[in-house]
């Protein structure tokens, strides 16, 4: 398409008027970043259309089945970066078969050809073989940046293949990411020399690496920002590579512990682990502490006063010991962690992270009939000392509506609300009253919220409340909560912009499925496992509603046999918009309607 | 009718109401092969089971997953647990036909404590109870709550250090053996009840220690590897300081435990 080189110069008469029109409105376009924003631009008109296509050069594809490679690559010719999701988020917990779908093959095969400029894949809950990230490799000469976060079906030889062939790759990061053990030492697969390499994350790898190859890559990387270590690394390498790399802005730990295997002559002799913190002093990100030896948490400590960022989730470590860390964390914004620290650790925080954004506490025994450490009493904490909180998760064994409401009030700004309560219905431990008003009170008090979850005793009136106030609530997460249809029915009727709903055991019927049918359509998916949904009405929504996908997900007897079976013969209702006819690649325990 | 093997079939379903009143009801999806006796036995908890609360008929469930070697059936491999169920309340006792229930098996030989697939370890046939409770797999419930494999798997275990409740393991293997094994040094008190669990675990005998002579009397001598990487001949030290420094344990056999000096 023949370009004039960005002028702007008023209408010439020889001009057509379209052409300059078009030129001027894909320069405009070509700084529209937000998709929200191009996809309204793309409605204008027929020419508006046709200039965004070809300006988009960031792809975000929410639901990879909502729409084909071949549909896509042909209304974007020009992308650049892609961003691929795959699975729902029920799937990480087991509720989905294995082998369900949501194949990278597909896709990367499609962009090989459309793209060969392509620069950077970001893929969500997507299945990947070597074979795939061998074809990426091979296809696309500038490629810069691979993000993987919860995927799986690789290992390390499909590393190996971008880390030889990708010479201008830039990030490479593996996140809660299974990666199958080759038997291929893909650290020294990266090429000799000087490598661009900004980002390298593999802390969820789950193999021994070449520490010595490692080491020599950090060396010759001098833009290296960000280096998130395995569980394979212990504090010795640890320092061998931060006395190379004090330029680090975010570091992954480790293990944070001693070695097991390997017997060092000068054990006795620590190394000066506080000097090698206090170099990095662009630090601002902390995680991994993977195995953590609490004696070496002091060498932290130099650099705790700039972090931003600290994830403490796999760290097992007692209130006393939390507290001499935290204390120092005064610009602290993100913070996860393990319930160990219990109510009095969540106390340290809120007298230490008076900036404090995002919040996640873990279970570190994920049960149900145990006495747990954390409860309402650090939530009330949390919520009186962190008042400028925007995301929470909390996971607990006893909640007080109370603690709930009193977060309400104190933390405004709340855009995301996730309180996992792990007794099913459990009742306000204090009053014995349902979690109803509590909820309620997120939702009519928190008027920024999209995304919320719901647990404990709930009854209709929760759900009243959510459909009542919850008018900027994108995503939903219900679990064993609700009397009848008319929950799921309130929110159906309720909520204007939800966009994923995921449900489980939870008593919502055919009824309520019929209510939201005016909904599905500007849905991105609806999950209902283990309620009252029968394969009729299923039917019935798939035979009105073309361009929904109806999937019924069956168990196989060796995934999980306990879930019930039902009359109906399924588990799992998953439907989603889809512009495509039935996918071809969903294995035998999926029924698509 | 006492002997005979009977496939008895049985699920379970929980209806989720306002008040959970989960009943029982017997749907063919697991087929197990039990004694008479022990069918009767689970047939009167399934049918008790309405008056009980969750978390008896949860710990019922999983005892006999466990008992009848199915639990991996139970599908998810876990750590190490803390939380004992107790089958005093739910007054189970469950175990193998014809064994009584407080019989410690001295033989040792029939470990007849089925030990499920996951990776537990395995204690020493004390316990009355026949299946062993801390080393079920946690979660009843698929998926709840909400917590991905790959977190459950990787916490951290508690360091030996900060709690007195943990264990101290300790790999074992023996020459010849396929497989190895894990003790929790932590159990015994010294070390004759130690030498006594590996003879029960590997059948062997190990014969008489003398400091002079080692091991006198059999071919296999016990040995384990200490802190600094040597290998050392099990007794040698104080028992304490024997459960601090072993990393793992060592059942020679053969001309390698006679080079030792010892002899048969």
């Amino acid at each position: 398409m023949a370009e004039e080189d960005g002028d702007h110069q008023p209408l010439r008469g020889s001009d057509p008027p379209d052409q300059v029109l078009d030129t001027v409105l894909e320069t405009v376009l070509q700084f529209l970043t937000c998709r929200q924003d191009r996809n309204s631009a793309s409605l204008v008109c027929q020419s508006w259309h046709r200039a965004e296509a070809l300006t988009r050069s960031e792809l975000f594809i929410g639901n990879c089945y909502a729409v084909s490679p071949a549909r896509a690559t042909a209304r974007f010719p020009r992308v650049e970066s892609i961003y691929i999701k795959g699975r729902p988020r029920f799937a990480d917990f087991n509720l989905m078969p294995r082998n369900w779908g949501a194949h990278f093959r597909p896709w990367v095969s499609a962009m090989s050809r459309a793209y060969p400029w392509l620069e950077k894949v970001y893929l969500k809950r997507m299945s990947l073989t070597n074979d795939d990230l061998a074809l990426l490799a091979d296809s696309f000469r500038q490629f810069k940046e691979l993000e993987l976060v919860f995927c799986e079906g690789f290992g390390t030889k499909g590393l190996s293949e971008i880390a030889s062939k990708c010479r201008q790759l830039r990030v490479l990061d593996l996140s809660d990411t299974e990666v199958i053990d080759d038997a291929m030492d893909w650290i020294s697969s990266f090429p000799e020399g000087e490598t661009p390499l900004e980002s390298l994350t593999f802390d969820c790898v789950e193999c021994e690496i070449n520490f010595e190859a490692l080491e020599g890559l950090v060396a010759r990387s001098p833009s290296l920002k960000k280096l998130r270590l395995n569980r394979y690394v212990s504090i010795r390498q640890l320092y061998q590579l931060l006395i190379k790399a004090p330029q680090l802005t975010h570091l992954g730990t480790g293990s944070f512990s001693q070695s097991e295997n390997i017997q060092h002559l000068d054990d006795n002799q620590d190394l000066d682990y506080h000097s090698a913190f206090a170099a990095c002093k662009s630090l601002v990100c902390l995680s991994g502490f993977k195995e953590v030896m609490p004696e070496y948490l002091p060498s932290i400590y130099p650099v705790c006063a700039n972090l931003t960022s600290l994830n403490f989730s796999y760290t097992n470590i007692n209130p006393q010991q939390f507290r001499s860390v935290i204390v120092h964390c005064h610009k602290l914004q993100n913070l996860w962690l393990l319930d160990t620290v219990c109510d009095e650790g969540l106390q340290a925080v809120a007298a230490s992270c008076k900036d404090l954004r995002e919040l996640r506490v873990f279970p570190v025994h994920p049960d149900e009939d145990i006495e747990g450490p954390v409860s309402e009493v650090g939530l009330q904490a949390i919520s009186e000392g962190c008042r400028k909180l925007q995301s929470i998760l909390y996971f607990c064994q006893r909640m007080t509506n109370e603690a709930v409401i009193a977060m309400s009030r104190n933390c405004p700004d709340l855009v995301v609300f996730r309180l996992c309560i792990m007794g099913r219905h459990q009742p306000d431990h204090v009053t014995r009253k349902p979690m109803d008003e509590g909820f309620g009170a997120i939702v009519k008090n928190c008027r920024k919220l999209t995304r919320l979850a719901v647990s404990g005793l709930l009854t209709d009136k929760a759900f009243s409340y959510i459909g009542q106030y919850g008018k900027l609530v994108r995503t939903l997460s219900v679990a064993f909560a609700g009397d009848s249809d008319m929950g799921l029915r309130y929110v159906l009727e309720g909520c204007p912009r939800l966009q994923k709903l995921e449900i489980r055991d939870s008593p919502f019927g055919d009824e309520a499925l019929w209510a939201g049918a005016h909904r599905y359509y500007n849905m991105r998916f609806l999950w209902m496992s283990s309620c009252r949904v029968s394969r009729l009405g299923c039917q019935e929504i798939a035979r009105s509603m073309p361009h929904l996908v109806v999937e019924l997900l069956r168990y196989e007897e060796e995934d999980a046999p306990f879930v019930e079976e039902d009359n109906n013969n399924f588990s799992v209702l998953y439907m989603y918009r889809s512009l495509e006819q039935t996918r071809n690649d969903a294995p035998e325990s999926v029924t698509i309607l | 009718i006492e002997n005979s093997n009977t496939y008895f079939a049985f699920s379970y379903k929980t209806h989720q109401t306002c008040n959970p009143i989960p009943t029982f009801t017997l749907t063919p999806l697991l087929l197990l092969r039990v004694r008479h006796q022990q069918i009767s036995r689970v047939l009167q908890k399934a049918v008790e089971g309405s008056s009980r609360n969750i978390k008896e008929r949860t710990c019922f469930l999983k005892e006999s997953l466990n008992f009848f070697g199915l639990s991996e059936l139970l599908g998810k491999k876990m750590g190490s647990f803390e939380t004992d169920l107790n089958l005093e309340a739910t007054e189970l006792r469950l175990g193998l036909p014809g064994r009584e229930e407080s019989d410690k098996s001295s033989n040792g030989t029939r470990n007849c404590n089925k030990r499920p697939l996951s990776e537990s370890e395995p204690r020493p046939d004390g316990d009355d109870e026949g299946p062993k409770a801390a080393s079920a797999p946690k979660a009843q419930i698929v998926g709840w709550p909400p917590i991905r494999s790959y977190r459950k798997n990787n916490l951290q275990p508690k360091k030996a250090e900060a709690e007195a409740a943990s264990g101290i393991y300790v790999k074992v293997s023996m020459d010849g053996a396929p497989y190895l094994r894990k003790i929790d040094l932590k159990v015994y008190d010294a070390y004759p009840e130690l030498l006594k669990a590996l003879e029960n675990m590997f059948r062997f005998t190990a014969g008489e220690y003398s400091e002079r002579e080692g091991y006198k009397g059999s071919e296999f001598a016990p040995a384990y590897e200490d802190k600094d990487g040597d290998l050392m001949l099990v007794g040698d030290v104080p028992w304490e300081m024997f459960i601090t420094s072993c990393k793992k344990l060592r059942i020679m056999k053969g001309s390698e435990a006679r080079g030792l000096g010892y002899g048969v």
